[in-house]
């Protein structure tokens, strides 16, 4: 679904990555984790387009997307989420997924301006799958709320509806979990489970281990910008290397 | 009643008092002013959805405004070409001088964007004055026909006002249905994070130009419609103070709003007619509207009237429940 191939990245005389190689499967939720530093936002900020790397390539199924630009990566289904979590805090929590539909719709310009027939099909078409996706992650009763006054936690989810309504293949979460309190966690673990379930790729880097160690089919740990291992969740915590990287190996 | 339709009546409410205000006023004085208002209202939606919507600044949009005036006026004086030709082409050539400057200029941000189409105004007001020879210079252009359809010729200012508003209504119909579309949406999400709204696959380079030509080929029409009912051009109306009197009329009368432009156009046309009797000193009032606006009303003077109308709605809404 998802390979990297020899991802290096350096940062003026600083290397954040270091020829990394990895493949996620579809239709499964990888975790990639690591210590602080290890390079797991870089990667992630490589495969979206928003940094190039150095060297090494990006595949998406069998097409080479290494250089191409967010927007484009968006058209062929592949979406982010961000650890800050970046919405359109002055747009309304329904508009802000509405944004999400702009690759399923076509609309120019002078149609938007001339309100074409064709554009209030589609302008009702948005509207209704934008409230789907809200009730597929439980915020269709804010969904009139200005998105800079939803709570935290609801902004993560809003971030999530955000994403999916671009009907992603596959859609890579920057610590979804981050600031979350342990009820809205569970939830979230269950938000991901469903996400799968609708046949879509989930990739994510948290710091959550409970989490990480609870849905993650495959784990990916990076360290110091190189790829320390990869296993089952079982063979990771086994493993005697990540233990050194995250205690300390004194 | 839905939002939708709520919208459609503020609109032809707003229409209607538009086209009856000049059944209710005495002599040609105000009729002026309400023109200029009209014109004003025009170029500030124009800007609007560049600075409101997608949030990139233009300190030259005064330019735009020159420019459509002038190829309006050079076109109908020095050779014999329709008004209304004249107008389309204007309107064009606008649209493609900011689509051309539009990628390298839009790829700058805050600062460096503002600097940039200040450059840009500054050159343009400077061959305003230069090329004497079709512009006249400094000294202006002068007998630039009126338009006319059919024997109706806008030579008056009752036709004048209803030629200029029919046209503003038009923009600014077209700008509320843009606004409400998805690339109202998009812009609005390009302004809120650009990067968020990049992921999302909205092609924001390519949309801010868009944008931004659509802004320049309004604000050009806006030109040639100037040109045409005052009949004289002079580059002092399309320098430096003017783009900065657009951005003021944006900014105190509602970033993002299509009727807080109107009412901005409105109130900075009015004030320097209002303040005549301060003389010297409505500098000084003017200046601490703005400070005070700014401050205060950071969402402009229609987030003050929304505020004020939700509060009346309420206290009506309260009457009824306890009757």
């Amino acid at each position: 679904m998802l390979r990297l191939n020899g991802i290096t990245k350096i940062f003026g005389g600083l290397t954040a990555l270091e020829d990394v190689s990895l493949s996620v499967t579809r239709g499964s939720i990888t975790g990639i984790i690591g210590p602080n530093g290890a390079g797991k936002t870089t990667l992630f900020n490589i495969v979206t387009g928003l940094y190039t790397q150095t060297s090494g390539q990006v595949y998406l199924g069998e097409k080479n997307i290494s250089l191409f630009a967010p927007e484009r990566l968006a058209g062929l289904g592949l979406v982010r989420t961000f650890q800050n979590v970046e919405l359109f805090g002055q747009m309304t929590v329904l508009e802000n997924v509405m944004v999400g539909l702009h690759t399923r719709s076509k609309s120019g310009i002078f149609a938007c301006a001339f309100k074409i027939p064709s554009q209030i099909r589609e302008e009702k078409y948005i509207k209704e799958k934008g409230l789907k996706w809200l009730e597929f992650t439980g915020l269709a009763d804010l969904a009139d709320l200005t998105a800079c006054n939803l709570p935290f936690g609801k902004g993560r989810l809003l971030e999530i509806s955000r994403a999916l309504a671009v009907e992603p293949q596959i859609i890579l979460m920057d610590e979804p979990a981050a600031g979350l309190n342990s009820r809205e966690t569970v939830e979230l673990a269950g938000l991901i489970r469903r996400i799968k379930e609708l046949g879509i790729t989930v990739v994510l880097v948290e710091h959550d281990m409970e989490l990480v160690m609870d849905i993650c089919e495959s784990i990916i740990v990076l360290n110091l910008g190189k790829k320390l291992a990869e296993g089952t969740p079982r063979e990771i915590q086994e493993n005697k290397a990540v233990i050194a990287a995250y205690l300390g190996d004194g | 009643m839905t939002k939708e339709r709520y919208q459609i009546l503020i609109f032809l409410f707003f229409a209607a008092a538009v086209l009856v205000t000049p059944f209710f006023l005495k002599g040609s004085y105000f009729l002026n002013v309400l023109v200029f208002i009209g014109i004003n209202t025009m170029l500030a939606v124009a800007l609007n959805l560049l600075l409101g919507y997608a949030g990139q600044i233009s300190l030259g949009h005064a330019a735009f405004f020159g420019l459509g005036a002038y190829i309006s006026g050079v076109l109908t004086t020095r050779f014999p070409i329709d008004p209304w030709l004249a107008m389309v082409l204007a309107g064009f050539c606008a649209a493609g001088l900011a689509f051309v400057i539009g990628f390298p200029i839009l790829k700058l941000k805050g600062h460096y964007l503002a600097m940039a189409t200040l450059g840009f105004g500054i050159i343009m007001y400077i061959i305003f004055n230069e090329t004497i020879g079709w512009t006249g210079g400094p000294s202006g252009l002068s007998n630039i026909p009126n338009l006319h359809i059919g024997a109706l010729l806008f030579d008056n200012d009752w036709n004048n006002y209803y030629l200029i508003w029919i046209f503003t209504l038009g923009v600014m119909l077209l700008s509320i249905n843009l606004s409400q579309s998805r690339i109202g949406r998009a812009l609005r999400a390009i302004h809120d994070s650009e990067v968020a709204a990049r992921v999302m696959g909205v092609n924001a380079r390519v949309l801010k130009v868009q944008i931004f030509t659509v802004s320049a080929l309004l604000s050009a029409v806006a030109g040639s419609l100037y040109a045409h009912t005052m009949t004289f051009i002079s580059p002092v109306a399309f320098g430096f103070n003017f783009s900065v009197e657009l951005v003021t009329m944006v900014i105190i009368g509602g970033l993002g709003s299509i009727y807080g432009s109107f009412l901005g156009a409105a109130i900075l046309t009015l004030l320097p007619e209002l303040l005549r009797v301060f003389q010297d000193f409505d500098i000084v009032i003017y200046g601490l509207m703005l400070i005070l606006i700014t401050m205060f009303m950071p969402g402009g003077l229609i987030s003050g009237l929304e505020i004020l109308a939700n509060f009346v709605m309420s206290r009506i809404r309260g009457k009824q429940s306890d009757a």
